[in-house]
């Protein structure tokens, strides 16, 4: 049975409409991420389901029972805030055991419920520490935590990552996952950081504009992103963009707004002279050339080291920057040589252009 | 260095100014309300251009505490009542001598120069002239109450939540003429002075019951009086007096024992520094054309010959209505107050306000 | 050179706060605390000693006023409290930013106008014959005009609203501060509006509730004129005592030993709420 299913949920706030017509089911023990830009909706989604705002219209339930009518603190879900919200004026021990309080738990067995949450966030004996006392990733632990031992049907973390440095974010990620099976509750979890989202989720749901654009695993919407969106937004692409100049079956030429052709697949039913923007991923470039039209002519412009993930950059003909990957610097390519860019057909999406 | 020398230069000229400011003759006057009216400052001033009045307005007790305070400084003219004067400057010494060559006293009633006299002369010197004087007494809504004639009244269960008083010594001393004493007589020996307190205060405990509120000042009484709240109050007769324009109904009663008479003087404090202004405003304000102004402002009468002609004629209505020959032969002129007696007085006061029943 | 005019600039900057605690603060106290021992015997004729404060605990009508004036003081405190907050609440948390501004000048516009005029205020509408009593006669909700002056309840109500704002300020900048995740949270997490209230609101606004309370406290403790043209004739206050010994009884002695125990008294009234309330001013008011 899913933990949590949303049937169509629409929020408007006067004329503007936040989320508009969303619909989403959570496997039980899922690590779901709900992936968009600022202001695409995302907040209010989660704010729907924690309780704190009342939809519009569409339906929320937890566990197969509908929620829409219950308060915040009669629902079994539990939030991460994006700055923790851990309550300054209590020590860690009584952060805990504030929502054990609430919910009535025996006295007596409070603290050893404490100490258990404590020690599978790895944090065992702070219950005295006071909030000011912790570091930037033990607090993000004890939110969990505070969170966690109230065993929730589903965990929310709203962007909880975000106020971290990056050294730390990148550590918490693998914590995070890692928290997440230890539970084996289900996370609910909102991003605009689509790294964050791909490396922990088991379903990434894009959503932009108060749509989502598409639901899938990380590895589907890298691979085959529904809309040109998802594939801007979900990891590195260069974009090109242009006019279908020939469609030949499922692959289409383009004629780019530069000058210059590419081939490329369509990933939806396009007309020839549509708008169209062409997306190949920096991975999917080689070095060589190749026919016409799947070749980029150009300079290199600069080289990017990052290990695994080094970058060329190559500067076009029409004056276009273009990112190719090169692991480890193998390709030996130096700066302002001379150089030619290839890929497979298949591996350049093409999608109509839209407004926005 | 050089900024020291030019902050010690500044502050040099600072201190120049305000030197300079002080000699600029300012007449600080420690008064009564109404006793400095707009009009007649305005006058003097323009009689005196290089004269510039500054009025505080105060009472008695304030006057006193006040000048104590700074040890008779900050004030160049006061104006305590003549009862009061004797016992704060043996105690305090907070005034200086008058010069009275410089006063036109021909201007002045002479029976009433000699009371005031009589009462602050110490050691062959004297501390004040009189200035305006009135009694302290009742005033009655006479439709509403028509037989009050004595303080008793004030406690007459017929009257019960519409009757006020102010709660300082004249109720002490007005009772005490009521309830068959004679105060001033007492005020030589404490011990029966006490005894007669104690007398009054437990009355006055008693009554207290009877009374709507203490009133605390003028306003105060003619917004219980005019709203008809309260029918029967001790009173001065000037603010009955005023109340009389206002609604006819309202007259100055003078208790059967007798209203209690005050003046109200001219004193200079010890450390004045205009007593040239200081001579020149009493001198100003005795002119009977000046007086016809004060009066009109203060609703008492001037400490000056024929003062009831110089009345204004709603005022002299007023008193005409209030008093009669024999009342004011009945009156009953406040004798210095010997020093201590204001303490215990003050403590029966306090008695009073404490209790509650 | 330089250093010298440093120097002298940094004198010169602390000077006035200096002077202002030592002459405005410092020293009337000392001479206040010199005065209060000593006794009168006779005309300037003076011993030292505590028979003045031996004088306040042998006189009942002393000791009770001043047990009155404090016990009405921390009624005050409480009520300022309990209709504060709410206040403070929403013009933190519920008001819109653009209201939030003229609703804080509406709880300023009082303190414009003096003690005085606001007490009168008070008295026209409260008297016999004052607005309230006329209105509720004319619509003939009672037959005879009631007077609302001169009890205890018309000095509360008069010294709470005076000294309310004071209670509001420091509760609306403690609020102001608060996080709204806090409350989601804490409903998140299970709790009710009361207990959300009483556990996250409440100990996050103690800071201010601290010293929003000692501040009301010692104002109406030591306000003059609301409880005098209020309160009539049963209107006991321990400033009234202050002011009569001063000026009434020319007992100065008194006067500076019953300041001398007014201000010792309520800085034990303090103390004593603090303890009891398990607060600290070093966690609240001091808290950085």
């Amino acid at each position: 049975m899913d933990d949590l299913n949303c049937a169509n949920l629409v929020k408007k706030f006067g004329d503007f409409t936040a989320v508009s017509g969303v619909s989403l089911d959570v496997p039980a023990g899922s690590f779901y991420s709900i992936l968009g830009p600022s202001g695409c909706g995302k907040t209010t989604l989660m704010r729907m389901i924690a309780g704190f705002e009342a939809p519009t219209s569409g339906d929320i339930k937890i566990k197969g029972e509908s929620v829409v009518s219950l308060p915040p603190n009669r629902r079994n879900v539990k939030m991460v805030f994006q700055h923790l919200a851990l309550f300054p004026m209590m020590n860690v021990g009584e952060n805990i055991a504030y929502g054990l309080r609430c919910r009535g738990d025996n006295k007596a067995d409070i603290p050893a419920k404490v100490a258990r949450v404590l020690e599978r966030v790895g944090l065992p004996g702070v219950q005295e520490k006071q909030i000011g006392q912790l570091s930037g990733g033990q607090k993000q632990r004890i939110a969990i935590a505070r969170c966690m031992v109230l065993e929730p049907d589903v965990l929310l973390l709203d962007e909880p990552l975000g106020a971290l440095d990056l050294k730390l974010r990148e550590h918490m990620k693998i914590e995070l996952k890692q928290l997440q099976h230890r539970f084996e509750t289900t996370f609910l979890y909102i991003t605009h950081d689509q790294s964050e989202a791909l490396v922990m989720s088991d379903k990434v749901a894009v959503m932009n504009a108060g749509r989502f654009e598409q639901i899938g695993t990380p590895k589907e919407l890298y691979d085959a992103p529904a809309s040109g969106f998802v594939a801007g937004f979900v990891g590195d692409s260069n974009r090109f963009s242009g006019k279908i100049a020939d469609v030949r079956g499922s692959q289409a030429l383009i004629e780019l707004d530069g000058g210059g052709q590419m081939l490329g697949e369509m990933a939806e039913p396009l007309q020839k002279n549509a708008p169209v923007d062409i997306f190949v991923r920096p991975e999917a470039l080689t070095i060589g050339g190749n026919e016409p039209a799947t070749t980029l002519s150009g300079t290199v412009d600069s080289l990017l080291f990052n290990g695994a993930n080094s970058r060329v950059l190559v500067r076009t003909g029409t004056g276009e920057l273009v990112e190719m990957a090169d692991a480890m610097q193998a390709s030996g390519v130096s700066e302002g040589a001379k150089i030619d860019l290839s890929w497979q057909p298949e591996r350049a999406r093409i999608f109509a252009q839209r407004a926005g | 260095m050089k900024l020291g020398t030019k902050l010690l230069a500044a502050t040099t000229m600072m201190v120049a100014a305000s030197v300079t400011l002080a000699q600029a003759e300012n007449l600080r006057i420690l008064t009564w309300g109404s006793y400095a009216p707009e009009e007649l400052v305005k006058k003097f001033e323009a009689e005196n251009p290089d004269i510039k009045v500054e009025v505080t307005f105060s009472n008695n007790e304030e006057m006193i505490a006040k000048l104590r305070a700074t040890g008779g400084t900050g004030y160049d003219l006061a104006q305590p009542s003549h009862d009061r004067i004797y016992a704060a400057q043996v105690e305090y010494n907070i005034y200086k001598p008058l010069d009275l060559s410089k006063i036109n006293m021909d201007q002045l009633s002479p029976n009433l120069v000699e009371g005031v006299k009589a009462n602050t002369t110490i050691d062959g010197e004297v501390y004040a002239v009189p200035h305006q004087w009135g009694t302290s007494g009742m005033m009655a809504n006479v439709k509403e109450a028509p037989e009050a004639k004595s303080w008793l009244d004030l406690c007459n269960p017929e009257y019960k939540g519409r009757t006020s008083m102010r709660l300082r010594r004249t109720i002490l001393l007005g009772m005490g003429f009521a309830m068959g004493m004679d105060p001033f007589a007492l005020y030589e020996d404490k011990d029966a002075y006490q005894d007669m307190l104690d007398k009054v205060t437990a009355k006055l405990i008693e009554c207290k019951d009877n009374i709507k509120t203490y009133w605390t000042g003028g306003d105060d009484l003619s917004a219980l009086m005019l709203s008809g709240e309260v029918v029967l109050s001790e009173t001065w007769d000037s603010t009955a007096f005023k109340l009389y324009g206002e609604n006819q109904d309202i007259h100055f009663i003078p208790p059967e024992t007798g209203a209690l008479a005050w003046i109200d003087t001219f004193a200079i404090p010890r450390g004045g520094e205009a007593d040239d202004a200081a001579y020149k405003w009493i001198n100003f304000v005795t002119k009977p054309e000046n007086v016809k102004i004060m009066s009109a402002a203060t609703g008492a009468l001037a400490a000056v010959p024929d003062a009831m002609s110089l009345l204004p004629d709603d005022k002299r209505a007023a008193v005409e209505a209030g008093f009669t020959e024999a009342d004011m032969d009945n009156l009953k002129f406040f004798a210095n107050i010997p020093p201590g007696i204001e303490d215990m007085e003050g403590l029966a006061l306090e008695r009073i306000k404490a209790a509650s029943n | 050179m330089n250093r010298d005019a440093g120097r002298l600039s940094l004198i010169l900057l602390f000077a006035p706060f200096a002077l202002w605690i030592g002459l405005l603060i410092v020293l009337p106290q000392i001479g206040i605390g010199y005065v209060s021992l000593r006794e009168k015997v006779g005309i300037n004729e003076y011993e030292y000693g505590f028979s003045n404060y031996m004088a306040f605990f042998g006189e009942p009508i002393y000791r009770n006023t001043l047990l009155r004036t404090a016990w009405m003081s921390i009624l005050v405190t409480a009520l300022a409290l309990v209709m504060g907050f709410p206040v403070a609440y929403y013009i933190a948390k519920m008001a819109r930013r653009q209201s939030r501004a003229a609703l804080f000048l509406m709880c300023l516009i009082p303190l414009w106008v003096s003690d005085l005029v606001r007490a009168y205020g008070w008295i026209v509408l409260l008297r016999e014959t004052g607005v309230i009593s006329t209105t509720l006669v004319d619509l003939g909700i009672i037959s005879q005009p009631v007077e609302m002056l001169y009890n205890d309840i018309t000095v509360i109500i008069g010294l709470v609203y005076t000294v309310i704002l004071f209670m509001i300020v420091p509760l609306v900048s403690t609020l102001q501060g608060m996080d709204d995740a806090l409350l989601e949270a804490g409903y998140n997490l299970g709790g009710s509006r009361w207990t959300v209230f009483r556990r996250i609101i409440v100990p996050y606004a103690m800071p201010g509730i601290v010293s929003g309370c000692i501040i009301t406290f010692m104002l109406a403790a030591g306000s003059y004129l609301t409880p005098i043209l209020l309160g009539g004739k049963n209107s006991s206050w321990f400033t009234e005592q202050i002011y009569n010994q001063f000026i009434t009884r020319y007992n100065w002695e008194y006067g500076a030993t019953f300041g001398v125990l007014l201000l010792v008294f309520t800085s034990f009234v303090v103390w004593a709420g603090l303890k009891l309330t398990g607060q600290s001013l070093a966690t609240t008011v001091a808290k950085d």
